[in-house]
């Protein structure tokens, strides 16, 4: 048996809205399979992974704490992606975020007003876009891959958070655990409803991805990220500076990152640590293919990607499984995205015989 | 033995891996596929390896077993990007994803356990020569792979007519196909190479390198192995050098430490990373040099029309 793909003459409408959720489902038969050879029952395996935590107003809360860094930083990697440049260093362009923005909680702890609040979001989207900046040069005036650059950055980040928790910032009163002060009251991002934790960053997330979608559908600037995607030399022809564009998506990415950083920081953690993101900015990349590269699509795949994480934590609760379960799930669900989007451009098709010329002269 | 002796032998623990399992990489990128889960495939080389060796007993079972299943794994790579053209740079992350949960789950239960560490195999007469004879001739068997594999590749490519086909898919898949190679099958094999390969680096590390199962214990050496492969311009014997290179520097703090230079330890630990982002910086600024060395049809999609 072979497979065959054969060209589609215009790309197909029913599987590009089918698609995630083909692959969603092939996630969980997989999953299924796992749970089983795992030695667990998996109808209740799954059902603790993934409905479970839905059923409690406090898990839903977790839920969009969860789901807002990711669907920030997917957002800014969508614009990334479509353009052809990318930005895989998302993580790093959190924490540096996260710091720049937390330089005011921390080290002008003294200064208390209402306005350490939006400075301290326009200095994580400030420290996220610089960030990026890095491989954006880098790529635009020295021709460096950016793919690798800014994939090294992300393990500077980190060490770098590492260092100033467990140095220069570590908490004076704090027993010499590698943490800095917890933020006073006027530095933490404030709940947005009253019925449990969810804050702010989750609202950031959901303006700037509708945002972006205006942006994407309605704009010059959209329509110049789409071109110069598809066709580096068709965006030339139309005088679009693919150069300009680079600097462009790494920047709005970067700022994103940065942005859902200083949020998580300040809305759900509130002090730094020495690890403050399970590996938001890897898995947006799964939420931004996952949502299609669309923003509103995004929203819904951000939210998805959420439920893996608390479903993890629950099936560990529950069954005993290991938390690692949850990457694994992610890994997949990636894979069954990308393989179902060959649907959309392709018709697939078993072959399981293939005439030759020889068979033609064996029939006359 | 002298302290420089010790840096040394450091040295060549620490860039073997590397060249390994960029060598691997080396090959797929010269048949045109840009494989980025080099990191996911080294790290399921290091627990499979690291799992058979504390089942089996035997370290060399376990070194069989890291590099088959780096071979498996990338076959995920190789059906979805090849068979069902997905694209690569998504697909390669999601084999370094994918690697990374798998390996945490498969190696939990076998976290913080004593590993078995190969054992160096002394060549006789050689291994006396004084200096040279420790550091070359008294390594494990993964050290004399990475060189035999270099030369190995090395004729492969440019002295064999199957290693021109190779190149020849590499550079324009249109035309090899058009002359009868057949594109895909390639392909399928030269990944698979880079997937043992990256499994047999994988297997040095939770062996020789630190005989433990530590999660992620790849620490990114998968991606410094890809930037090698740019630094090499595509060319085997160059590897060795990036990789003793890059080896020193990721060495250098463990010295640096013994030696009571009090910069932050994690300045230190960041030097590899930094150093790949300035040697990338300084081999591809050049655009046209970059561009004749690379393989012309690298991480282009390939459908043959029937």
């Amino acid at each position: 048996m072979r497979i065959e793909l054969e060209k589609r003459a215009k790309i197909s409408a029913l599987f590009s809205i089918l698609s995630p959720f083909i692959a969603f489902l092939l996630t969980i038969i997989f999953g299924g399979i796992m749970f089983a050879l795992l030695g667990k029952n998996p109808v209740t395996a799954l059902y603790s992974f993934f409905v479970e935590p839905l059923s409690e107003v406090w898990s839903l809360h977790e839920l969009a704490i969860k789901a807002a860094p990711l669907i920030l930083i997917a957002v800014g990697l969508s614009v990334c992606f479509r353009s052809n440049n990318w930005n895989i260093g998302a993580e790093g362009q959190f924490i540096m975020g996260a710091i720049a923005g937390s330089t005011l909680p921390v080290v002008f702890y003294e200064w208390q007003s209402p306005l350490v609040l939006p400075l301290m979001m326009l200095m994580g989207m400030l420290g996220g876009a610089l960030f990026a900046a890095i491989p954006a040069f880098l790529k635009a005036h020295m021709n460096t891959n950016e793919i690798l650059t800014s994939l090294m950055l992300v393990y500077v980040a980190q060490l770098f958070l590492d260092w100033l928790v467990r140095g220069p910032w570590r908490n004076p009163g704090g027993m010499n655990f590698p943490e800095t002060r917890t933020f006073a009251p006027d530095a933490i991002l404030p709940e947005l409803i009253a019925s449990g934790r969810t804050h702010w960053g989750f609202a950031f997330a959901i303006i700037a991805a509708i945002l972006v979608w205006f942006m994407m559908r309605y704009t010059l600037k959209g329509f110049e990220i789409s071109v110069l995607g598809q066709s580096e030399r068709a965006g030339r022809f139309a005088g679009f500076s693919s150069r300009r564009m680079i600097w462009f998506s790494m920047l709005l990415s970067g700022a994103l990152a940065g942005l859902a950083g200083i949020s998580e920081v300040s809305g759900a953690i509130q002090q730094l640590r020495p690890v403050i993101s399970p590996g938001y900015g890897f898995t947006a990349i799964i939420v931004a293919f996952l949502g299609r590269l669309n923003p509103l699509g995004i929203i819904a795949a951000g939210l998805v990607l959420a439920l893996t994480y608390l479903g993890g934590e629950a099936a560990q609760l529950s069954l005993g499984v290991s938390d690692k379960v949850t990457r694994v799930f992610q890994g997949l669900l990636l894979f069954f995205v990308l393989s179902c989007d060959t649907l959309i451009h392709y018709r697939i098709r078993l072959v399981w015989y293939r005439f030759t010329a020889s068979d033609l002269d064996r029939s006359r | 033995m002298g302290i420089v002796e010790a840096i040394l032998l450091s040295v060549i623990t620490a860039a073997t891996p590397l060249v390994i399992a960029a060598l691997g990489e080396l090959v797929t990128e010269r048949s045109g596929v840009l494989n980025l889960g080099v990191e996911g495939m080294m790290v399921m080389g290091a627990v499979c390896a690291f799992v058979a060796t504390q089942i089996t007993g035997s370290p060399y079972l376990g070194i069989l077993a890291g590099i088959v299943c780096g071979a498996v794994f990338s076959q995920l790579f190789a059906f979805l990007t090849l068979t069902l053209v997905a694209n690569q740079v998504a697909t390669g992350l999601a084999l370094t994803l994918l690697g990374l949960g798998v390996s945490g789950m498969l190696g939990e239960s076998f976290l913080g356990m004593q590993g078995i560490k190969l054992q160096p195999i002394v060549i006789p007469v050689l291994a006396d020569i004084p200096f040279i004879g420790p550091l070359l001739f008294r390594q494990d068997i993964i050290f004399y792979l990475s060189i035999a594999l270099v030369a190995g590749v090395h004729w492969f490519l440019f002295r064999s007519r199957v290693g021109l086909k190779l190149r020849a898919v590499g550079d324009s898949h249109a035309s090899a196909h058009a002359l009868g190679v057949n594109v895909i099958r390639t392909r399928y094999l030269a990944v698979m190479f880079g997937g043992a390969c990256a499994g047999l680096a994988g297997a040095q590390l939770s062996l020789v390198y630190t005989p433990q199962w530590v999660e992620n214990m790849s620490a990114g050496r998968g991606w410094i192995a890809l930037a090698l492969v740019v630094f090499s311009s595509w060319r085997p014997w160059r590897l060795i050098a990036g990789g003793y290179l890059f080896g020193a520097v990721s060495i250098s703090q463990l010295h640096a430490q013994a030696f009571g230079i009090g910069i932050p330890s994690q300045f230190l630990s960041s030097l590899p990373y930094l150093a790949t982002i300035v040697v990338l910086i300084l081999i591809s600024h050049n655009r046209r040099t970059t561009l004749i060395n690379t393989p012309a049809s690298l991480g282009k999609p390939f459908v043959p029309d029937r």
